[in-house]
């Protein structure tokens, strides 16, 4: 028997690298990395030749010469002697608060359409798939386009709030809705400010500092406490207090007409509105697929069983459903959102200055520098798409079913 | 109380009566969908008002439109101050909505045509259990044919072109037996050798049975976000199964190279792509050539769309149970063999539906076009038509018009996805 | 040639033949068509007309050109382009002439790595604003919102002038004309800046273009010239000399209804004769033959005809001659002999 368990120990043969499954995997490996090595050279060397060709060499020096232009949304300071990083800088500020303000938008949306999709009366939901299927099925390109011709085409121009005879009238004197954007009341932070301001914060932590004792209490004793109205007395009583004792230092400054603008408040531009709202309608209707989905995934046993157990129809959907649709919505809604703000360099359509539009826009034009502007265009999506994705990957590990 | 106090006992059974007036019918339909508790009475109140009022309010929009009329101005005469559409301007502009203004008129016909076909085409693809199998065939002449029939010129092109396919398949099959891997490489290989070779055949003999060879700068509108999806999903399918399958493989370098692949691809909006395409690209090609932007265009998004797939696709192999895989081996079956006739025919059929959704996702973000200067269906509202002086802010109808274009299409996609879903899913019970 | 065979055959959706950086002249002619980079659409300049055959001041030049190399003024394949793909395209030898009412400067000139070949209109940047405004002078624009189409050196100019003038104003960018024309018109911006040339045509497409006033300030210098790609220096000699072949060609007195009757013969001005080929070999010497300055002017007219049949004074646009009048008139379009 002995003989039998040792294999004949062939000696290695050229053919074996084809046929051997053993060093099979090896051959097809060196000869890919051959083939990527030459695609990658050969690219690389059309690279240089044409560089070479046209005098033109590959540095990102430009980075620091001044940029020369101007950008009308500036969440940092900025000018036209700025370098085109600091350009760079605040377009990516730009993208990320349209990307935060329609990631936040859209949950609101998708989330109330997609719980009304599952509603009982028969007209909300046919209106409800009826927003879902329209926004979901024409290019969010259009949607920008259309949003923003509804801004600068069909609201009225600041003069038009002009004279006594107006053809147009601000909304309860704070809120004016122009063709250049929304202009709202800007809070304006007086001193003593930041003291409310850290009250709001600690009154938040209260909050949910109750909450946390509430439910110690009734696993412990049984006794349940009323958690609606103590949280809110929580949240906002300690900070009015604070904001009259301190004499108001927060106030608003209203927004009004001087010279050729609306001037004080804050000025939410159309093309930011019209890039946040498309942005968030479009993504809402795909998100109120996901809740749905999530929801419905959620085997109606479950419902039953929680039912039997003498729980509440809301309870039902807070302690039962709800985490466990959480389960199924998250992973779409985080890619969703990932969705969103790769979207958002569609800024460039309607003139928002994002890092598109300038870093991949104006910079890249006044330059010429394609190649540079482009690969660090990429490389920040790049970045915060890897980003996105790891917090998934936490997030998607620390809610794994825990199985035996 | 004795049994003789009582004044009056039923002695025999009453007809069952007709259930109360709000317990049928439309009462009982309206109670229990629209008004079954004071909250959902408001929702409904308030949705019924809502729809009541854009009902009303566009109406005059529609019933007023305008179908003839020169220019905006003229139309706006016509109304007389009333309330309604500018349509005149489809009516005036179809043809560049369809298809860009360069295209020639008389030619319409021919992408016409290839549309038409598209259906015949794509219908055994779709509903493989209602056409007979040989129509497959067709599917695989069409794109030659669409191809022919959209930029003209010398049919011996799309007919070596699909020569060289050919060669390439026979090749493989022949070679599929030693090693489906080296086979691949091989056939390739011997289809590029064909081709390379035909096109010095193809190249002196231009005119032969040719027609009007239409250049791709002068193709716009809607027939290019068609052709654009229709073109890029079919040729991202091989590629997505590729690269999924590469993703999935044992071998650390080819995994890496596709999951670096997907990732950047995935990670970077398209419209970073196109930037690529219209104005990097050229610097990686060699000096000298210089590929139509049209071309270009179709290799970005191509690219973008096979990561997209090959994730798909991966979802439906991860999806497979490993006895599966497991069974196929026990077989004896080598890769090529398990892939081609266990893994893969089963792994599809669950990703369809994900690789529809790809696709409509896909022909939406056709549109992005339009921002490199591409005069698609979005470009051409933009670009010529609004900035001509005769139809200067005609919004709407314009917009309306490709919001019913794209919707149809879409709709029409999703609609059969669900259906397809709806098939697999008895199927498997 | 190879590698056009090859891809030729490869690809699916053709191929047009590359431009190499050596010899664009050969590329043109082998190709039977010049591709010639335009705007996507500025009524005058550079505009498809309905039928969307492509006319305009711009257009005329590479129609001119494509008559002195390819014999048919008609051979041209106009491509569309943005402020943005404009430089790329010529870069990458999609296009063999960019006639895009494009302003020379120095670092375009040297950066880039092209070449103008001279200047086809002397413009500036000037500001266009609706009269009900009251507004007289752009030093008024404190505070106004401006639209300015990006990529072009007028949004550079913008930000200089009202930074010397200490002012402010809020930019609005955007991508095209038509879309400056409808957000200005639409009163999203206040005033409309792009060069003077460009205003006066956008106005002129107006409904009611007497409701708006171009700003008498002219805050930049806006050479506008057709450019070619750097290094390939007799390409850039055969537009350049076409070019001034059209100027000198008013100067000369030659037009496109004379022209027959000058050609057929030598006639009595030497110049004229070696322009129009009936005396020496100047076509020759950029590799063409004696009769493509000949071919140049009849496709289109001198200079003066096509200034006036596309954008002067009895055109919508209504632009003055100003600068842009033979130097014989008072203005600095001069073109140097033909010798």
């Amino acid at each position: 028997m002995t003989t039998m368990t040792d294999p004949p120990k062939a000696s290695f043969q050229l053919s074996m690298l084809i046929y051997d499954t053993r060093y099979r995997s090896y051959t097809f490996q060196f000869i890919a990395l051959v083939l990527l090595m030459l695609l990658l050279g050969y690219l690389g060397a059309n690279l240089v030749n044409n560089l070479a060709a046209q005098g033109q060499n590959i540095s990102f020096g430009f980075l620091s010469s001044p940029a020369n232009y101007d950008i009308n949304q500036r969440p940092i300071e900025y000018d036209s002697q700025s370098s085109h990083l600091r350009a760079a800088m605040v377009g990516v500020l730009n993208t990320l608060i349209v990307a935060v303000l329609g990631c936040a938008t859209a949950t609101v949306f998708g989330v109330t359409a997609g719980v009304l999709r599952l509603s009982p009366n028969w007209l909300v939901r046919k209106l409800m798939a009826f927003y879902v299927e329209i926004f979901r099925n024409i290019p969010v390109l259009i949607w920008i386009l259309i949003i923003f011709t509804v801004m600068t085409a069909v609201l009225p121009s600041p003069n038009q709030f002009r004279g006594d005879g107006a053809d147009a009238s601000m909304f309860m004197d704070a809120f004016a809705f122009t063709n250049r954007g929304v202009y709202v009341p800007a809070p304006v932070w007086g001193p003593g400010s930041l003291v409310v301001v850290l009250t709001f914060l600690a009154s938040i932590i209260g909050v949910f500092a109750y909450r946390r004792y509430a439910t110690k209490l009734l696993y412990d004793t049984g006794r349940l406490l009323p958690m609606g109205w103590p949280s809110l007395v929580i949240l906002f009583v300690p900070t009015i207090l604070i904001y009259f004792v301190l004499g108001q230092p927060i106030s608003l400054n209203y927004p009004a007409l001087k010279g050729f603008n609306f001037d004080g408040g804050l000025h939410i531009r159309g093309s930011l509105i019209a890039l946040w709202f498309a942005l968030a309608i479009y993504t809402g209707a795909f998100i109120a697929e996901n809740v749905r989905a999530g929801i419905q995934a959620v085997s109606k046993g479950q419902t039953e069983a929680a039912a039997s157990l003498g729980l509440r129809p809301n309870r039902i959907m807070n302690l039962v459903i709800l985490p466990q649709a959480l389960r199924v919505i998250i992973p779409p809604l985080i890619s969703q959102y990932l969705n969103l703000t790769k979207n958002s360099s569609l800024a460039i359509a309607v003139g928002y200055m994002d890092v598109t539009g300038t870093l991949g826009g104006i910079t890249l034009n006044q330059t010429g520098r394609a190649i540079e502007c482009v690969l660090l265009l990429m490389l920040f999506y790049l970045t915060i798409s890897l980003a996105i994705s790891a917090i998934m990957n936490v997030y998607n590990n620390s809610i794994k079913l825990k199985e035996r | 109380m004795g049994r003789d106090q009582l004044a009056f006992v039923r002695k025999h059974m009453l007809p069952e009566a007709p259930p109360p007036a709000t317990q049928t019918g439309a009462v009982k339909w309206l109670r229990e969908n629209l008004f079954s508790s004071p909250g959902n009475a408001l929702l409904t109140i308030v949705s019924a008002y809502v729809v009541f009022q854009i009902i009303v309010s566009t109406a005059p929009w529609f019933i007023n439109g305008v179908w003839e009329s020169p220019s905006l101005t003229a139309c706006r005469e016509i109304l007389e101050g009333k309330m309604g559409g500018c349509f005149a301007v489809l009516t005036e502009r179809w043809n560049q909505l369809l298809f860009g203004f360069k295209y020639p008129s008389e030619l319409y016909w021919r992408p016409g045509l290839a549309f038409l076909l598209l259906f015949i085409a794509a219908a055994p693809v779709l509903f493989g259990k209602v056409f007979p199998r040989k129509m497959l065939i067709f599917t695989g002449l069409y794109p030659f044919i669409a191809y022919w029939l959209i930029w003209g010129g010398s049919l011996l092109v799309p007919v070596f072109a699909l020569l060289g396919v050919l060669v390439g398949a026979f090749v493989y099959s022949r070679m599929v037996t030693v090693n489906a891997g080296i086979a691949v490489i091989v056939a390739f290989v011997a289809a590029l050798v064909f081709w390379i070779l035909s096109g010095y055949v193809t190249a002196p003999m231009e005119n032969v049975m040719a027609i009007e060879a239409v250049a791709s700068r002068d193709m716009g509108g809607f027939m290019i976000n068609l052709m654009l999806g229709v073109v890029c999903v079919s040729l991202s399918l091989p590629l997505g199964i590729l690269l999924a399958l590469g993703r999935q493989s044992s071998m650390p370098i080819i995994k890496w190279i596709c999951v670096v692949f997907i990732e950047f691809i995935r990670g970077v909006p398209l419209i970073t792509l196109l930037f690529v395409a219209n104005v990097v690209l050229a610097y990686f090609l060699p000096p000298g050539t210089n590929f139509d932007l049209i071309l270009r265009v179709i290799i970005m998004i191509t690219m973008f769309s096979s990561a997209y797939i090959a994730e798909v696709i991966r979802g439906g192999l991860a999806a497979l149970p490993r006895g599966q895989y497991e069974a196929a081996d026990s077989l004896g079956l080598d890769y090529a063999q398990a892939m081609q006739l266990i893994i893969l025919p089963q792994a599809l059929k669950i990703s369809i539906p994900g690789i529809v959704n790809v696709a409509v996702g896909l022909f939406k973000d056709t549109t992005l076009v339009s921002v490199i200067s591409m005069f698609d269906i979005v470009g051409m509202i933009r670009g010529p038509i609004l900035a001509s002086s005769e139809w200067n802010g005609v919004y709407w109808e314009l917009f309306g018009f490709a919001c019913v274009l794209f919707f149809i299409t879409c709709y029409g996609i999703s609609q059969y996805s669900q259906w397809l879903e709806r098939q697999l899913r008895t199927d498997h019970r | 040639m190879k590698k056009t065979v090859f891809l030729g055959a490869l690809t699916v959706a053709g191929l047009a033949a590359g431009a190499s950086a050596a010899a664009t002249l050969d590329d043109v002619k082998a190709r039977g068509k010049l591709n010639c980079g335009v705007t996507t659409g500025l009524v005058g300049f550079a505009a498809p007309d309905a039928n969307g055959v492509w006319e305009g001041f711009d257009v005329a030049i590479c129609r001119a050109v494509a008559a002195a190399v390819l014999g048919d003024g008609n051979a041209v394949e106009f491509v569309p382009t943005t402020g943005k793909t404009r430089f790329t395209a010529l870069a990458s030898g999609e296009i063999d002439l960019l006639a895009r009412n494009t302003t020379w400067t120095y670092s375009r000139d040297t950066d880039l790595k092209f070449d103008f070949v001279g200047v086809n209109y002397y413009d500036g940047q000037g500001f266009l604003v609706p009269k009900s405004l009251g507004v007289s002078s752009a030093k008024e624009l404190d505070g106004a919102t401006v639209c300015i189409q990006t990529g072009t050196t007028t949004e550079l100019n913008l930000a200089d002038f009202f930074r010397a003038n200490n002012i402010s104003y809020e930019p609005v960018p955007i991508e095209t004309n038509a879309e400056g024309q409808q957000q200005y018109l639409a009163g999203a911006c206040d005033t409309y800046t792009t060069d003077a040339s460009g205003l006066a045509s956008t106005r002129a497409a107006f409904e009611n273009p007497t409701d708006h006033v171009i700003l008498p300030e002219i805050i930049s210098k806006e050479p506008l010239g057709p450019l070619v790609r750097h290094g390939d220096n007799d390409w850039g000699d055969i537009v350049r000399w076409t070019f001034y072949a059209l100027v000198a060609a008013e100067e000369m007195g030659i037009t496109s209804a004379n022209i027959g009757e000058l050609s057929a013969a030598a006639g009595a001005n030497p110049e004229i004769n070696r322009i129009l080929g009936t005396e020496g070999e100047l076509g020759a010497m950029i590799g063409l033959d004696n009769e493509w300055a000949k071919r140049a002017i009849a496709v289109g007219g001198n200079y003066g005809e096509i200034f006036e049949k596309n954008i002067g004074e009895k055109t919508p646009i209504g632009l003055a001659r100003g600068l842009n009048a033979q130097w014989t008139q008072g203005g600095i379009m001069y073109a140097p002999p033909f010798r």
